[in-house]
Formats: C-alpha cells, structure tokens, sequence
C-alpha cells in the first residue's frame, strides 16, 4: 500500500489529467476494464465552470520520441461532470481525484467549492499549468500569484489540495515553494512543454491551436530533473510524471524524491500500461528487498 | 504476424488474432514491437490506425502502402515477427437498407473497409487509384469498375466521375465510401446534392484509438466528434 495525503493506495502508479479516458476506455473495454482498472487512482480530465469544444482539428503532432497535442481542454463543464461523470467515475473503485481549471480566482473558487461537497472526491488537482490556455501559464508560472491563488482556496475544502505545475516557468520549485506556502497538499508536474510544429512543406504552424504541448519520452529526462529539483524545495508529497513508458522510468522518479508517479502519453500507446508498469515496479522492489 | 504478400504498390499483412473480429469498417491500431516508439529521438512512436482488410478464423489482415515512417516500418515486418494490435475499435458500417442497391466508393489504400462490406452484404465497387500498379488492389473486391488518375486503367480521371454518372442515373442507391479526404469530400457533396444516402469512413490521425486523447476529432454539426469512437463511419449528412 501507498499513503498519500491520507489517502490509501493500493500501488503508486496513477493516471495523468488528460490522457487516460476511463469512461470511453469503458466503453470500447467493457467491464473488464473495472475488474482490472490500471491505476492505483484515476485523475479526471480538466473540468472547467462551463462546457468547452477544445481547439479546432489538427491537434496531434508526432514529435521525435513523442506528441504534441493541442487538444483545448474539452469537457462538458462542472454541471454535467458532477451530474454523470463523477458518478461512472465513483464505479471505478479506485479514489477519484477531480482537476479543476478556471481562469480566475473566483472561477477557481466557485469549481473546489462544488467539488469539495461531493464524497466521491478523494482529492482536488489544480490546473494552473497548461501551456493550451492562456490564463493557466500565467498563474501557474508566477509563485507569486501562485501563492495568493493557493491561498485563497485552502479554505473553501478540507479535502487535499494537489497544485499541477507547469515546467514552463522560470524557477518551477520556487513555484512549487510558493504552493506549498499558501497550503496545498501535493504538488504534481510535469505537464507538458509548450511546442510547436510546422505543417509539412509550409511556413504556418500545423496544430489548430497554434502550438501545443510536447510530452512522451523525450520529456522524461526534463521531468527527472524537475521533480528532483522541487522535490528538494518542499516537504509536501510529490507527484512525479513525464515520459513515463517503465517501471525503471516510474522507480527514477521515486528515487528522486516524488511520492506517486503518474503516466499519461504511454496510455494512449497501451491501454494497460498503468498496469504493467505497476508491476514492473513491484518486480524491482521485491529484488531490491531480496 | 503470419503472412505477408506484397499486392502492386501495396503490402498485405496477416496477423494472428484469437481476440473478437473485426466488422467492417471497424480498424486497428497497429505498431511493431521492434523498431518502433520507446526509443528516444526516434519516430514512429504512436501507432497507425489502420482498417482491417478481413477478420476471421483467428486471423486479421490489412492493406498497407510505404508512405511514411510509420507504413515504412509495417511494410518492411518479416512472418515471425511481432506486432501491437489494439481493437479491434471503432463504430463501422451498418448492413445496408435491402431497398437499395450498395455503391462501394473507395480510393487507394482506403479499399479494406468496403472489401469487408461487400464480403458481409454485397454491393457494387467503384474504385479510384494513381495507376495500374496501385490499381493491382481492386483484386481485393468482386467485379469491381476502376478508375485511375492516369488512365492506365479503366475511366481515366477520378472515381467520383464514376459515381456522378450512378447518381445521375434512376436507380435507388445508398454509397458507402472510404478513401483520401478529397474524395470523401467530393463524394459527401455529391450524394448531398443528389439527396443519396451516404456513409463514410473517415481517416485521422489517432494517438490512442480508443476515445482517450480527442485528438482525432472532426466537425460535425453536433460540435466535434472523435473519429475513434464516434466513427470512424459517419452518415455524410452529419458532417460539417
């Protein structure tokens, strides 16, 4: 078992935000997929105030060693996901954490608030990270209003608080310094690195949103040194992510300093990895014991 | 994957599958376990979705054409080697209405999904290509009537020339197509304005196949639909 936050886990490997779809992995798996759920919890996809359509089509590019996506965040909005998600979501039998995105203060006030009153929630994440939306790499990127934001919500809900870093800062663990004083419970990162690529034999970019975020193994060296880095500058659990495709690319991440390691892009190459890279993880530490 | 031949200017893989078959229509996602993804600063790394060309008797087959560094790597597997399948996956073609004759309209490496719905229920082929040496893969369907962009084979000119002329005729028709974005799109405007039933099995690019990434999205008049899920078959008057 794996304690984070006072929440019992049964392994140490989770989903990240956005990638991993349990209702439509459902859905094309069938019940099996419960039976065997691949993750130790399940992090929901961002849920914003209102429903959001996501960015206009391109919006994957295969990078070298990984993906960029401009996908936009689209979600049906906090109304319908309290109302049909969070309850397929609670069927899981896993702890649910909800990531919650708003463009202000207030916004972001209004989402813990409605969230914090559903027992489903085991944990609130905070988007304040995304390179996709505007708003989120301005808060997220500057601990000072970092700090004020985490403040702000630190009352409105008893429930862990986990504050989604974003790694296109200037000083992510002065960021993640600057969550942890204003009374979050965990930090998570890596997101994705914002990127961008040119449409094949033209001058203009080729995803519809501009440019997108890069993530899959060649982000997995930066995510190693990030999570060291802030792992080193707070005292609140960790949870570490990026690039992610191994046991021995989860066991990095532990050994330097994240509590939980969380794996998103290999999810959409198979399906079953939380599982198996579960496994191959206890695999390790049963040698190492022995 | 057990067997390989090479078709024109494709390449017909077989691979083992004891798992559920596919129904027309319906794709997998297709990556090679050696060779591919995994190791850093090299592509591909996702895999392909591609649509199965038949499914059964523990064995599911596709048609592929070297285009990319994806197809390349697919293309150069030796029988003995392996591959990741995953599906199979998608929402594919329903039995056509017995009150009308089936037009299967296809261009290129688009063809599999119409050679499992003629095997399922029949239907009248209309194929586009470049030239003959693609045109080597109308052999995939019955009796087909073929068109190539050269004129090497049958109409010279495009495969929509060839249903222009079945829609301008009397009969009672319902068109079943899969092929390059062009040509989808020239048989969506066709059927619309012949006031024709029409479904189309539409191509993405996919990072998951299975409902996760919503990369794959297309407009439909209902706001976006993943073509993974929600497709990859629409009815053409849904699309935007």
């Amino acid at each position: 078992m794996t304690a984070f936050c006072g929440i019992e886990l049964a392994h140490p490997v989770i989903n990240a935000s956005g990638c991993f779809d349990a209702l439509a992995a459902r859905e094309v798996f069938g019940d099996s997929l419960i039976e065997r759920f691949p993750f130790a919890a399940y992090v929901s996809k961002t849920v914003t105030l209102g429903p959001r359509a996501g960015n206009p089509p391109p919006r994957l590019w295969e990078a070298a060693g990984g993906l960029i996506n401009s996908i936009g965040l689209p979600n049906p909005g906090i109304d319908a996901y309290l109302e049909t998600h969070l309850p397929a979501y609670a069927a899981l039998g896993v702890p649910i954490i909800t990531n919650v995105m708003g463009s202000t203060v207030e916004q972001f006030g209004e989402l813990v608030e409605r969230v914090a009153l559903r027992d489903e929630v085991a944990a609130i994440e905070l988007n304040v990270s995304c390179p996709n939306v505007a708003t989120g790499l301005d808060i997220g990127a500057d601990p000072h209003e970092l700090e004020r934001l985490v403040t702000a919500l630190r009352p409105l809900s008893a429930k862990p608080l986990i504050v989604k870093l974003t790694p296109n800062a200037a000083d992510v663990a002065a960021c993640a310094a600057a969550a942890e004083s204003g009374g979050a419970d965990s930090v998570s990162l890596i997101n994705t690195l914002r990127a961008m690529a040119l449409a094949p034999g033209a001058t203009a970019p080729w995803l519809g949103g501009g440019t997108g975020g890069l993530s899959g193994p060649a982000i997995r060296s930066i995510a190693l040194a990030q999570v060291a880095s802030v792992a080193a500058s707070v005292a609140i659990p960790v949870i570490g992510m990026g690039g992610v495709a191994s046991g021995a690319d989860a066991a990095a991440l532990l050994d330097v300093g994240a509590t939980l390691v969380a794996v998103g892009t290999e999810t959409f190459r198979d399906p079953a990895a939380g599982r198996r890279i579960a496994n191959e993880l206890a695999q390790r530490f049963a040698e190492n014991a022995a | 994957m057990v067997g390989r031949r090479a078709l024109g200017a494709y390449v017909v893989l077989e691979v083992g599958d004891e798992a559920v078959a596919a129904a027309p229509g319906q794709f997998y996602m297709l990556a090679a376990v050696v060779g591919w993804g995994g190791g850093e600063g090299e592509r591909p790394f996702l895999g392909r979705a591609i649509s199965a060309l038949f499914a059964g008797d523990g064995r599911v087959g596709f048609l592929l054409e070297d285009v990319g560094p994806g197809t390349g790597r697919l293309c150069s597997l030796a029988v003995g080697e392996e591959l990741w399948l995953v599906g199979p996956l998608g929402r594919g073609f329903d039995a056509p209405p017995a009150e009308r004759e089936a037009l299967l309209v296809g261009g290129g490496v688009g063809i599999p999904p119409l050679a499992m719905f003629q095997e399922a229920w029949g239907g009248r082929a209309l194929l586009g290509f470049r030239d003959a040496r693609h045109a080597a893969g109308a052999s995939l369907l019955k009796d087909a009537e073929l068109a190539t962009d050269d004129g090497s084979v049958g109409h010279a000119g495009y495969v929509t020339d060839l249903l222009e002329r079945e829609l301008r005729a009397a009969g009672e028709v319902c068109v079943y197509a899969c092929g390059p974005p062009a040509m989808l799109e020239t048989v969506r405007a066709l059927t619309l304005a012949a006031g024709v039933p029409a479904w189309l099995a539409l191509e993405a690019p996919m990072a998951c196949g299975f409902g996760a990434c919503f990369g794959c999205v297309v407009a439909t008049h209902d706001g976006f639909k993943r073509v993974c899920l929600d497709g990859p078959v629409f009815e053409a008057a849904v699309l935007a």
